[in-house]
């Protein structure tokens, strides 16, 4: 599903290389939620970037699906963002003038989907519960609802991958059990990979493996 | 979506949207209303022409369509002499003087004309009694609030009397006797126009090649020809100056909407950032762009164009009497695409800047 092998990430900033990964090797099956945690500066972030096709890496290898991302262009990484992966975010992300429904639809939009709701749309709401709230726009939603709406997006185009960057940590303890126990039943239910960020040891204990990350490497 | 997406982004900010559609629209109705103004004019002159009754004008030698080179010097002369001519029904001739103001008064032989025209329709008082007596029509009338029995200084040395007040739509909007007028201006025996009535329609073009060679070097027209002449197009001057006001429109809708959309954009960063990590790509990002300055410049244009029947509406009210605005419908639509060619060259910069937004620095904006 994913291999990754002694990929390395260097940023320039003004004269300065910055090594945001030093030779990073890591396999994720298919159907497997990996949870990633480190401290912050550990790589984790530009990681995640790498391998929602947001950025290039300098070196290395990396594959989702059997397709190599080092050789991709930036109209091909774009590609991969439409129905590749998915995204889901610390600060949720969603679209302020567009409704709930609307956020998920633009994404099955971008993807060239757009049309009547499919069964999988109407199925994915059900499984997060949000039904009720898809005509409320994100200023209505509280937090954990918002970040439901955000996963619905992420998924709403059947992606390979579905990364989530610090998915809690902008939730309460309760509502951050409640997406976390979401993500681990969209793995369970619908077989979703996902490759979690997270620093909270106890959100990554939700994942089938936690890889830990420190100075731009995987150190287990 | 896409269009949703437009739409929403245009509501959430309102007042800057409504001010953005007001300049443009501001933009638009410039346009119509000098395009009216110029064709309000020139259709009246037109219509005063064309009311006469004349089928053939002769003006004065080095004339232009709608600007006099002084009169026909000896006109009376020349009258008789083209009233000898074959097939010649009626002449007569009128002594046109500025009187400063784009205004100027037209002297008749009443009779002669009323032959020619039909006459006047008397809306109050009735026909010259006296050297003093002066017509107005009602457009002046209304916008000097005139009666018949006022007097008038038009500041020309001469009180004058108002005798009556008569529908528009024949030469000009002060009318006096022929005689007088040429006696006031030192101008005895001169004419600025003479028009012909030829005895048969069929007979037009017979007289007119008579007519031109007879009276070498004067311009003569048939009242088809001029009626013709008198348009936008045949006055360079008007032209040039709807040519300034239309590169005006596009540098203005140009600003408006590059200021509009570079803070939008600046101002969206972050959810540009999303679309992008959703799979959009620059092509989708600088669309939507594209089409909020569209519908910046479509609602702009509707505003414009209803702004147009206000501009109308002080122009009626406030301007001198001689300026008419008329509604110009086939100018809507090229006015709406100038603004559309402004908007869309002010979108191209913020579009650009936004469909090459890095993904990751846009999300990480706050």
């Amino acid at each position: 599903m994913i291999e990754i092998r002694d990929l390395k990430k260097i940023f320039l900033t003004g004269e300065v290389e910055v090594h945001a990964l030093r030779g990073v090797d890591l396999s994720v099956a298919k159907g497997e939620f990996v949870a990633v945690s480190g401290p912050s500066g550990s790589g984790k972030s530009t990681l995640f970037h790498i391998l929602g096709g947001l950025t290039p890496p300098t070196s290395g290898s990396i594959s989702i699906n059997g397709r190599d991302l080092l050789s991709m262009t930036d109209a091909e990484r774009t590609e991969l963002r439409k129905t590749g992966v998915g995204f889901v975010f610390q600060k949720y992300n969603l679209l302020p003038t567009l409704t709930a429904a609307e956020n998920i639809e633009i994404a099955r939009d971008i993807a060239g989907r757009s049309g009547p709701r499919s069964a999988q749309f109407e199925e994915i709401v059900k499984l997060l519960g949000i039904g009720e709230r898809l005509n409320h726009k994100p200023r209505a939603l509280s937090g954990g609802e918002q970040q439901r709406v955000a996963i619905a997006r992420a998924i709403v185009n059947d992606p390979a991958l579905l990364l989530a960057d610090e998915p809690t940590g902008n939730l309460d303890s309760e509502n951050s059990e409640a997406v976390l126990k979401i993500l681990r039943d969209l793995n369970a239910r619908l077989g979703q990979t996902i490759l979690m960020i997270t620093h909270d040891q106890e959100a990554a204990s939700f994942a089938h493996r936690i890889v830990r990350m420190k100075d731009g490497r995987i150190v287990n | 979506m896409i269009y949703r997406l437009v739409w929403e982004n245009l509501k959430h900010r309102p007042v800057r949207t409504f001010l953005s559609a007001i300049f443009i629209g501001i933009s638009v109705t410039l346009i119509l209303t000098i395009v009216g103004l110029s064709r309000g004019v020139l259709d009246d002159v037109r219509e005063r022409a064309r009311g006469s009754g004349a089928d053939i004008v002769i003006r004065p030698p080095m004339s232009t369509v709608l600007a006099f080179n002084g009169n026909i010097a000896h006109g009376e002369k020349v009258l008789a002499l083209v009233r000898r001519q074959p097939h010649v029904a009626q002449a007569t001739g009128t002594l046109i003087q500025s009187i400063g103001n784009f205004q100027s008064i037209t002297g008749i032989n009443l009779d002669e004309f009323n032959a020619m025209s039909g006459g006047f329709h008397y809306l109050e008082g009735g026909p010259f009694q006296s050297p003093d007596d002066l017509m107005v029509d009602e457009s002046y009338a209304d916008s000097k609030k005139l009666h018949a029995g006022d007097p008038l200084d038009l500041g020309n040395g001469k009180k004058w009397h108002i005798c009556a007040v008569v529908e528009p739509g024949k030469l000009s909007q002060l009318i006096a006797q022929l005689k007088p007028l040429q006696e006031m201006y030192s101008a005895t025996g001169d004419v600025s126009v003479i028009y012909v009535k030829a005895d048969q329609p069929a007979n037009i073009q017979g007289v007119l090649a008579a007519l031109m060679e007879l009276l070498d070097g004067y311009p003569i027209y048939t009242m088809e020809e001029l009626a013709n002449l008198i348009s936008i197009d045949n006055v360079s001057l008007v032209k040039g100056f709807t040519q300034v006001v239309i590169g005006i429109a596009i540098i203005v809708g140009f600003l408006v909407v590059l200021l509009t959309m570079y803070t939008a954009v600046l101002e969206r960063t972050r959810e540009i950032g999303i679309l992008k990590a959703l799979g959009a790509s620059p092509g989708y990002i600088l669309g939507i762009l594209m089409r909020e300055a569209i519908l910046l410049a479509v609602c702009g244009s509707l505003a414009g164009i209803v702004m147009t029947y206000g501009s109308q509406f002080l122009v009626h009210k406030f301007a001198p009497p001689f300026l008419r605005q008329a509604i110009v419908y086939d100018w809507w639509p090229k006015a709406a695409a100038i603004s559309l060619i402004g908007a869309v060259l002010g979108a191209i910069y913020p579009g650009l800047k936004a469909a090459r937004q890095d993904a990751i620095e846009a999300l990480s904006y706050d």
